[in-house]
């Protein structure tokens, strides 16, 4: 079977967020990215389906004019048979909408079985991709993914609800499944093998456009909410800080 | 016209749909709830917050499924493209919000946590970053839960119940099986009045030594962030937030937890909210009563001395 797995690069949320001048997005220019968390999840779940019964992995990503080549030579190093570049328009933010478009052109020509995304990333204000993808490529979707069982031309899923409640699905094939988060913790590689994969492997190129798509509504103002009722932050050493944190704990009678 | 896509599961409707209806009745232009099920015209008598209700009941929608419903949720709304559609930014929200917006070409916006009829917030970035969206006309919000108050939209009545039929669904290529209960954990972390809860600001598990102490110290019980039960380093019956559980305790003790929405849905309602984080700019602040940006490392021992 064939899976295809999207991945995107997002701003690492560890690094302060500065605003653009007219503050309607992030300055990007001194931002640091990196694969999103969940994508790292899908992909896992995608090699976990290879090493249980064999299945061909293609890993692809738009074209974002960053770091994306090392983000596919590492999902080669960790077991992607192939890695694909989508090349067009695609620096800066790209809606998923946009996203779904693009993507949506490039997929059929991959022959996936199974499409793979992560659950959602931490900047898709118009909504997560997997569904938009799945409605793009005329596939079934289920998100918010925590098992895939596959058998045949079908998958048993789990959907993660609150509370820890799971919904059960069969779904068939084709289909496209947000991942929450692969059986497994994601597999580690070593830079040295990702050092290999960059001798050893060729990025293929697709280009792709998704002209006129985009989020159909206009950011109008960034900003960092309001901490008006934030905390009272505690000052001092960390003894100190420590003696008012017991203070404060004892004074609710515990 | 507000319409509010009401969310239940085992015959209960959910929160977020009390928190939707409550805020669609102040937006002035009439609130319309869409009931999707199997016999489930009993819940109508709780949508009092609403003018009307859509209801639709077919065998293929007793249980959630995402293709029977967004299938179903196009077909009625079809049309609608000047109306604002509410959804709940959940798990099921999240195939019907992207499903409708796909299947009607209607604008979306995700993480929302307040909306007019011209702008939409929403919380992006781990809750670092707002985003204020200019809307005219038509829009599909879909909502976090949390961001209005449910007993506003928690009113007995019946309004007038409009009953709909369902497109075919009979050949769904999603079929729903069964649902799964979650599994009994070694603590009930609901039931604790002190909650020490620790995120990925830990490292590692070893480490969480450094937390345990804290929590034997206080006799409180030991819960968590999301990446914790995903490393396997607790169990899931110890996570807090949108896919773990709801938590209110009189204490609760952040540490090393950014404070993402997800997070932040489990636990604001706490009675006392004591964050420890690095990241002065750390969304975890905003919710917390007392804060500090020391090390945990350095603090945490530091409150076990002292104890
Ligand atoms: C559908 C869905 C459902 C989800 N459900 C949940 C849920 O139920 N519960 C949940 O928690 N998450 C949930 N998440 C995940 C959520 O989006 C975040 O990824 C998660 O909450 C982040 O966990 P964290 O705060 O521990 O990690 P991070 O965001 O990585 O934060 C770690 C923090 O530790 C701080 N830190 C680092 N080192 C130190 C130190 N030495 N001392 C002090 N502080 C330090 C850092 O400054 C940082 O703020 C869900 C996501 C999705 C998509
Ligand atoms: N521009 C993109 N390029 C590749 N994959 C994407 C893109 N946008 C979204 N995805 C995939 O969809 C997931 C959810 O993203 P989003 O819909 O933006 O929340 C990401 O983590 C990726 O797996």
């Amino acid at each position: 079977m064939n899976i295809v797995v999207v991945i995107k690069q997002v701003p690492d949320l560890v690094e302060e967020l500065e605003l653009n001048d007219t503050g309607t997005d992030l300055d990007r220019e001194w931002l640091k990215f990196k694969v999103n968390e969940f994508d790292d999840h899908a992909l896992e779940a995608a090699l976990l389906i290879k090493d249980a019964q064999g299945a061909n992995v293609t890993v692809v990503a738009l074209d974002n004019g960053l770091d994306i080549d090392k983000a596919l030579y590492a999902a080669a190093a960790k077991g992607a048979d192939r890695v694909v570049k989508v090349t067009g328009d695609f620096e800066g933010y790209v809606s998923s909408h946009a996203a779904a478009k693009a993507l949506g052109a490039v997929i059929p020509s991959l022959g996936a079985d199974l499409v793979l995304t992560g659950v959602q990333a931490v900047d898709d204000r118009d909504g997560q991709l997997a569904v938009l993808l799945a409605h793009q490529l005329g596939m079934a979707h289920v998100t918010v993914v925590t098992d895939i069982n596959v058998s045949g031309s079908a998958a048993t899923v789990h959907k993660e609800y609150g509370g820890g409640m799971i919904g059960e699905f069969n779904v068939q094939f084709p289909a496209v499944l947000g991942i929450q988060a692969a059986a497994e913790t994601p597999r580690y590689v070593p830079v040295a093998k990702v050092r290999r994969a960059m001798k050893d492997t060729n990025i293929d190129e697709i280009s792709a456009d998704a002209a006129g798509v985009d989020a159909g509504t206009e950011v109008q103002k960034m900003y960092k909410p309001e901490t008006g009722s934030g905390a009272e932050m505690l000052s001092g050493s960390a003894e100190d800080i420590a003696s008012r944190i017991v203070e404060i704990i004892r004074g609710k009678g515990v | 016209m507000v319409y509010v896509i009401v969310e239940h599961i085992k015959g209960q409707i959910e929160d977020i749909t009390f928190e939707m209806l409550g805020k669609a009745k102040t937006m002035g232009s009439g609130v319309t709830a869409v009931l999707l099920g199997d016999g489930v015209d009993t819940l109508t008598g709780q949508l009092g917050a609403a003018d009307a209700v859509l209801l639709c009941q077919d065998p293929n929608l007793a249980n959630f499924n995402p293709e029977a419903f967004c299938k179903t949720l196009a077909s009625i709304l079809n049309g609608k493209n000047d109306d604002i559609i509410m959804v709940g930014n959940t798990s099921m929200g999240m195939e019907i919000g992207p499903g409708l917006s796909a299947a009607l070409g209607m604008p979306l916006i995700s993480y929302v946590t307040d909306l007019s009829d011209t702008s939409v917030t929403s919380a992006l970035y781990g809750g670092k970053m707002s985003v204020q969206s200019g809307v005219s006309g038509g829009y599909i919000a879909s909502v976090m839960a949390g961001s209005f108050s449910a007993d506003d939209g928690n009113i007995s009545g019946s309004p007038g119940v409009e009953t709909v039929s369902a497109p075919d669904l009979s050949n769904t290529k999603v079929r729903f099986t069964r649902l799964i209960e979650p599994e009994g954990g070694d603590v009930d972390i609901t039931q604790h009045d002190v909650l020490v809860s620790v995120g990925r600001g830990i490292q590692n598990e070893d480490n969480l030594e450094v937390v345990q102490e804290l929590a034997d110290k206080l006799s409180a019980a030991l819960s968590c962030s999301r990446p914790i039960v995903d490393n396997k380093w607790l169990s899931k019956s110890r996570q807090v937030g949108k896919s773990g559980l709801k938590v209110k305790p009189k204490v609760y003790i952040a540490v090393g937890i950014s404070g993402a929405p997800e997070h932040i849905e489990g636990m604001k309602d706490a009675e006392c909210i004591i964050a420890i984080n690095t990241d002065e700019n750390a969304p975890i602040f905003d919710y917390a009563h007392y804060g500090t940006t020391e090390d945990l490392f350095d603090v945490v021992p530091a409150i076990c001395e002292r104890l």
